[in-house]
């Protein structure tokens, strides 16, 4: 059955997080993010499910991270200051493995900066904000369906891996009203139990996670946010445990980079080349594809890359659509994040930034045109 | 033949941490004993969620149930969580005083105002002993620490006063030195909804009775000479070196966050 409604993008994640299966929603009032919260306090107890709201940021996650230890899919949404609050337990989900969705609407910073106006400037803190060698994986909506579907996905990478995911979406994107059309088919993936006598915290393929403990059955689990043998048994000085547990934990992430890794690429996923490619993610993706548009009408040939996976990053592919092409713009609307990736798959030489930010005001198609042309004339 | 309350414990984690002399133990052994005579002999459906710090450690990982060690002053939000998606559970939150009333004090105030419900155990030592004895929200004035030098000019936060004026429906202060009373404690409030606090001053060995260069033993005496029962003082009397208000602050029935939640009117 295809479905259609007409969604914001906050109310897309909220749909895409119940149809996947939320059944427990914590959070803190913050623009740009809050009416995700408000429709979900709403629905989510219709379907079965808790809501609460925490007294701040670091509450409602930690609340998310216990509801989701005790068997519940579990999800908070928050914005700039508190997505940085938020970052102690982030690494607390990594290091128990504890499947977790964080959606983080992103606003102008730093600080309060421009509270209700859109950026994008969180993606390097959605990488590396933890402390400690740490992986989780990072996807990033330019759109109110793909909010939705990339909800999903999230929720679905969340159980497979027992890892948090974070979700990012600007505040364009969270606001922007658009016909959503459900016809591809969901998939919903659930967590995979162990029973009393397995390890919960160690696999013998780093590939894939341990199963998940119940709790309350009787097998007396040791969870410890400290260094952990596959047991949960606390073992903060053993060299060999901790590097064990770390690169496991990593490579739980990376040994799965193929699968995690999406492009969205326009006009032709199988384009064999063109001279110019615009690489970007979030609502600047929206911009390249229809300036793409626009120089194509002028002759140019040029393609656009959307980045839907932001981490883990999968060089290669990047590698493989990016190594004859003569320019790369990667607007973003931020001084430069996701550009270093960009440089290190295809160097310095090519690869130009687009940067806008101020006032919340989006990347428009023809001044990215305008900018590219001026890049040929030098 | 092993001890009766060994049952509790994780046998192959013995001994304890603990530093010799170390008030935890005590705690230990008064909630066994409230387990024992409520006849619980298995703690399958308790769970326990600690924090960062000594008393974090009594149950992870020495209790028989499950245990969540997580990250320091958050042990309350994630048993929060793992209550409201298993109501069926019991769930205790211990830790210290730096733990429950320092960094995670703003948890502590809000769980108490929702009456969620949550056992919460707050060995208070005065001091951040694990780090090695430093001021905390519960030092009291003029005391040297680590980082008072010159004493400590702050005043000490009565926990169970802001704990039971926020909305607990049970909060109750002993020291180690009260075991009974202690036990008792843990006993009624293992049988109640809603938001449960037992505050229990211990004894730090290693960063408190040693630079008073005192036994525990003589220290714990000292905590029973200082005591005073709440009874016996006027309302909004202060905690200070030399007298610690103990008793029960409050005890009722207000509805809980579960009952509240269960009789909710969802549209």
């Amino acid at each position: 059955m295809v479905e259609r409604h007409f969604w914001s993008g906050n109310i897309a994640i909220a749909e895409g997080a119940l149809r996947a299966g939320l059944k427990f929603y914590a959070g803190y009032p913050i623009t740009p993010s809050s009416d995700l919260m408000e429709y979900i306090s709403r629905e989510l107890p219709r379907r079965g499910g808790i809501f609460i709201q925490g007294e701040d940021e670091i509450a409602s996650i930690n609340m998310a991270i216990g509801a989701s230890i005790a068997g519940l899919k579990s999800m908070t949404a928050t914005s700039g200051p508190g997505f940085s609050l938020m970052q102690e337990a982030i690494g607390l989900a990594i290091m128990l493995e504890i499947p977790i969705v964080v959606v983080d609407v992103m606003r102008l910073g730093p600080s309060t900066g421009q509270a209700t106006k859109s950026g994008m400037g969180d993606v390097m803190q959605a990488r590396w904000g933890r402390h400690g060698d740490q992986s989780l994986v990072v996807l990033a909506v330019s759109s109110p369906r793909k909010a939705f579907y990339k909800t999903v996905e999230a929720f679905n990478i969340s159980e497979r891996l027992r890892t948090p995911v974070i979700l990012l979406i600007d505040e364009l994107t969270s606001h922007l009203w658009e016909t959503v059309v459900i016809d591809d088919g969901i998939k919903v993936v659930d967590r995979i139990y162990g029973g009393p006598d397995d390890m919960f915290f160690d696999s013998s393929d780093p590939s894939k996670p341990p199963p998940m403990p119940r709790i309350g059955e009787g097998y007396y689990v040791l969870y410890t946010s400290s260094t952990h043998n596959g047991y949960g048994v606390r073992k903060t000085q053993n060299p060999e445990v901790h590097s064990r547990l770390v690169r496991r934990l990593n490579r739980k992430i990376w040994d799965n980079t193929s699968q995690l890794f999406k492009l969205d690429i326009y006009p032709d996923p199988d384009v064999d080349g063109g001279d110019i490619a615009l690489v970007s993610y979030c609502s600047a993706a929206r911009a390249c594809r229809e300036a793409v548009d626009m120089l194509s009408r002028d002759g140019f040939r040029a393609f656009s890359i959307e980045l839907e996976t932001l981490w883990p990053m999968d060089y290669r592919i990047l590698s493989r659509y990016l190594k004859d092409v003569s320019l790369i713009i990667v607007p973003e609307m931020n001084l430069g994040q996701i550009i270093y990736d960009i440089r290190l798959v295809a160097g310095m030489d090519n690869v130009v930034g687009y940067s806008k930010v101020g006032g919340g005001i989006p990347i428009f198609p023809d001044e990215l045109c305008r900018f590219i042309k001026e890049v040929i004339r030098r | 033949m092993k001890h009766p309350l060994v049952k509790y414990l994780r046998e192959e984690h013995l001994p304890t941490i603990f530093c010799p002399g170390c008030g935890d133990g005590i705690v230990m052994k008064a909630l066994f004993m409230a387990f024992d005579e409520l006849g619980i002999e298995k703690l399958d459906k308790y769970i326990f969620v600690s924090g960062i710090g000594c008393a974090a450690w009594i149950p992870s990982p020495h209790i028989k149930a499950d245990t969540v060690h997580t990250l320091h002053g958050r042990a309350i939000p994630i048993a929060t969580g793992i209550k409201l998606a298993r109501p069926d559970l019991e769930v205790i939150v211990v830790g210290g005083d730096g733990d429950i009333a320092g960094i995670g004090g703003n948890h502590l105030l809000h769980a108490a105002r929702r009456n969620m419900d949550i056992m919460t155990i707050m060995v208070n030592n005065l001091v951040y002993g694990m780090t090695g004895g430093q001021l905390a929200p519960t030092t009291p004035i003029g005391f040297k620490t680590s980082t008072t030098p010159y004493g400590n000019i702050e005043y000490p936060l009565d926990t169970c006063m802001v704990v039971a004026s926020a909305g607990a429906n049970y909060v109750a202060r002993w020291t180690v030195a009260h075991f009974k009373q202690l036990k008792d404690s843990f006993k009624k409030a293992l049988h109640k909804k809603g938001f449960r606090f037992i505050e229990v001053v211990a004894q730090c060995t290693s960063r408190v009775t040693n630079r008073m260069g005192i036994p525990p033993s003589h220290y714990m005496k000292e905590l029973l000479r200082k005591s005073i029962n709440i009874s016996k003082v006027e309302f909004g009397s202060q905690i200070h070196d030399d007298q610690i208000i103990i008793g029960e602050y409050i005890d009722r029935d207000r509805e809980s966050y579960i009952e509240l939640m269960a009789r909710m009117e969802v549209k």
